[in-house]
């Protein structure tokens, strides 16, 4: 029952197994992430799910091997991308894996560009990176690629700095800055957190819209159920540096297992069509997230757990379901919950 | 269920303008203003909550601040218990002000690094002046239970706290004078859902036990769904529609709140079909459309919409809505 490690699943565009991050601080190790397992196919929209400090960037990091290192490192773990090991990769070979085949779109479109280069001259930069072609081609490449993020007059925009652009507009850059090289694995980090809901709505069709003409595998990392729901097939709830529960998309939505994934939706709001619920309590999971330098023994959720049991002083294993659906809880053990 | 409260206005808000100048790039150039708030008017009721809504950059944290006066007011009328709050000394502004306090967005850019929770708490009754040093340490002992701090937690330093723990510090702060009226500036964005569940449990319980009045500002429409007895929703410096929770959100007039309403990402998964998709994003409030703001935007806009600027009207009964038309677009399946 208890799962072994993810095998080798040949529609998998993407394995990690037992993926592990620390990082030192003060000379004290931290564990970040605990032994993340997860498979990726091919055109596939993952969603990561969690709470801030839960370990769902630090996943994404990893993947591309991009931990800060000092004070971090992946102190185990595997990561396969097309059968190719990423974890032995040179620095040169993973330069060459990322944007290629995997890359990605970070969270604060306004930082993660360079405010003193025009729109035009970081593309190009990005372009000429991976393609020997020369700077007028790549120019016309670079305006190609910003049609195909709907930015109207890409001629004019091209010249453009980024704090010319309002914030969706940021957002579709960096998404034309992941698109260079059609990578197969796109990760997309908190891509509409800091934007309006009718842009976060544009952002969301038009990522849709990629994948749908490319076949893009993407990993959403989020912490709005909303955004999960609305793009992925298959949701990892995370909690404090474990992978606490996977499952598809319904399967997480109408029958969540872990009382964690429960308290989450639980305490999530949402448009009602009905006067019901008007200042009514909100479910609310008690306590606040564990501090991860002094990590207690046994089940990281137990002290806010209503459900707690002397057993979850134990640290429960991950249970495997069968057809990607696992749940680290002891409640499944015994097939009570 | 409905409740004996008198409906008395605490908060009447006309035709509220503020104008922020920009500095001019040459001297020839022309001075470019920002029309931030544009003619706002809206009343609340003691013990109610008012919800404003709109995309970034709409003029609602503004509106807040206007009314607080911090920021400067370019025209309009704000009275607070029907009194004009432009007309009031200083002293009587600072006696008023006791009775008006906000609650920042950011949990983390609002508490001084340097001062412990306790002092940051008792830190209104000491710019007041009431009370000596021990009534001033109950009363923060009295709030800290209130906001489900504990006691000895005073004496820690707001990098201490976890987020939610800080917005507790934070309403803490807003209830120590005793105040009638809040302004909730966004109190749960910068949080996680957990937490947003455990504030808005406690904003709730706060404004019953204290019978405060709240001004709530989100972008949030669950949020304001969930705690809001009116709603006003903000375009570019003006409400575009006004109504009670239930009219706004089961029978939504004006296209932009039909917009937004369908633009939130919902759980299930039957909206995914029937979506409006505004195109664009808002228009620099510096050159502001012609006529009506949305129409940039809007699919039923028409020429009267280029030329006239539409009014807020009572289209229903205690439902207002700023637009030309009333019956094409209940025509229009959307």
């Amino acid at each position: 029952m208890i799962s072994e490690a993810t095998e080798f699943d040949p529609n998998n565009i993407l394995t990690v197994k037992d993926l592990s991050v620390d990082f030192d601080v003060k000379g004290q190790s931290i564990n970040i992430l605990s032994k993340v397992n997860f498979g990726l196919k091919r055109g596939e929209t993952v969603g990561i799910i969690g709470e801030s400090g839960c370990g769902k960037s630090m996943t994404a990091l990893a993947l591309l091997r991009m931990v800060p290192s000092p004070p971090g490192k992946i102190s185990n773990g595997e990561i396969f991308l097309n059968k190719k090991d990423i974890m032995s990769l040179s620095k040169r070979e993973i330069n060459r894996v990322r944007g290629r085949e995997i890359s990605m779109i970070f969270q604060e479109p306004m930082t993660a560009l360079n405010p003193v280069y025009s729109i035009g001259n970081q593309l190009v930069e990005t372009i000429q990176q991976h393609k020997p072609i020369d700077r007028a081609s790549a120019m016309e490449e670079a305006i190609e690629l910003l049609r195909s993020v709907q930015i109207p007059a890409p001629e004019k925009r091209i010249s453009e700095y980024p704090y010319q652009l309002s914030g969706g507009m940021r957002q579709r850059i960096m998404i034309a800055m992941a698109l260079v090289c059609n990578p197969q694995v796109l990760i997309a980090d908190e891509p509409t957190t800091a934007l309006d809901v009718t842009v976060q709505a544009q952002i969301f069709d038009l990522l849709k819209k990629i994948q749908n003409k490319n076949k893009t595998s993407i990993i959403l990392i989020t912490h709005d159920f909303g955004a999960v729901s609305e793009m992925a097939d298959r949701v990892i709830v995370m909690y404090a540096g474990f992978k606490i529960e996977e499952g598809t998309l319904e399967e997480i939505r109408n029958s969540p297992i872990h009382p964690y994934t429960k308290g989450l939706l639980g305490s999530m709001l949402e448009l009602k069509t009905d006067s019901a619920g008007f200042r009514e309590r909100l479910p609310e999971i008690r306590g606040s997230v564990p501090d991860l330098l002094n990590r207690q023994a046994g089940c990281p959720f137990g002290p806010r757990c209503e459900s707690a049991t002397t057993r979850c002083l134990q640290m429960p294993p991950t249970f495997d379901l069968g057809d990607n659906r696992s749940v680290m809880c002891w409640l499944v053990e015994n097939g009570e919950n | 269920m409905e409740k004996n409260v008198q409906n008395k206005i605490l908060l009447k808000v006309e035709n509220l303008k503020v104008q922020f100048k920009l500095k001019r790039t040459s001297w020839f150039s022309e001075q470019s203003v920002v029309h931030a708030v544009d003619g706002v008017s809206f009343n609340i009721n003691k013990g109610k909550t008012l919800g404003l809504v709109g995309e970034s950059g709409c003029g609602k944290t503004t509106t807040g601040r206007a009314i607080l006066g911090l920021v400067n007011v370019n025209e309009g009328k704000l009275l607070f218990e029907n009194r004009d709050l432009a007309s009031l000394s200083l002293g009587e502004m600072l006696r008023l002000r006791q009775r008006m306090q906000i609650i920042f967005q950011d949990p983390y850019s609002s508490l001084n690094p340097r001062q412990t929770a306790g002092d940051i708490v008792l830190d209104p009754l000491v710019v007041h002046n009431i009370g000596n040093q021990k009534e001033r340490q109950e009363r923060t002992d009295e709030l800290f239970a209130l906001v489900g701090l504990r006691k000895n937690q005073q004496y820690l330093y707001p990098h201490q706290f976890s987020g939610g723990q800080r917005q507790r510090i934070c309403i803490a702060r807003a209830l120590a004078l005793n105040p009638d009226f809040i302004v909730c500036d966004e109190p749960v964005s910068a949080l996680d859902v957990a937490i947003q569940a455990q504030i808005l449990n406690l904003l709730c319980e706060l404004q019953d036990e204290l019978d405060l009045t709240f001004l709530f500002i989100s972008h949030d429409l669950a949020v304001i769904q969930h705690v809001c007895d009116e709603i006003a929703v903000m375009y570019l410096g003006t409400i575009v529609e006004k109504a009670d929770r239930v009219a706004l959100f089961n029978n939504p007039q004006h296209p932009y709140t039909r917009a937004l309403l369908s633009a939130v990402l919902t759980g299930s998964s039957d909206k995914k079909t029937s979506r409006i998709r505004l195109e664009g994003d808002i228009p620099n409030p510096i050159n502001k459309p012609s006529g009506c703001r949305f129409r940039t935007r809007c699919s039923f806009s028409k020429e009267i919409c280029v030329e006239q600027e539409p009014v807020l009207e009572e289209k229903y009964p205690g439902h207002w809505e700023a637009c030309h038309f009333r019956t094409s677009k209940t025509q229009a399946s959307i």
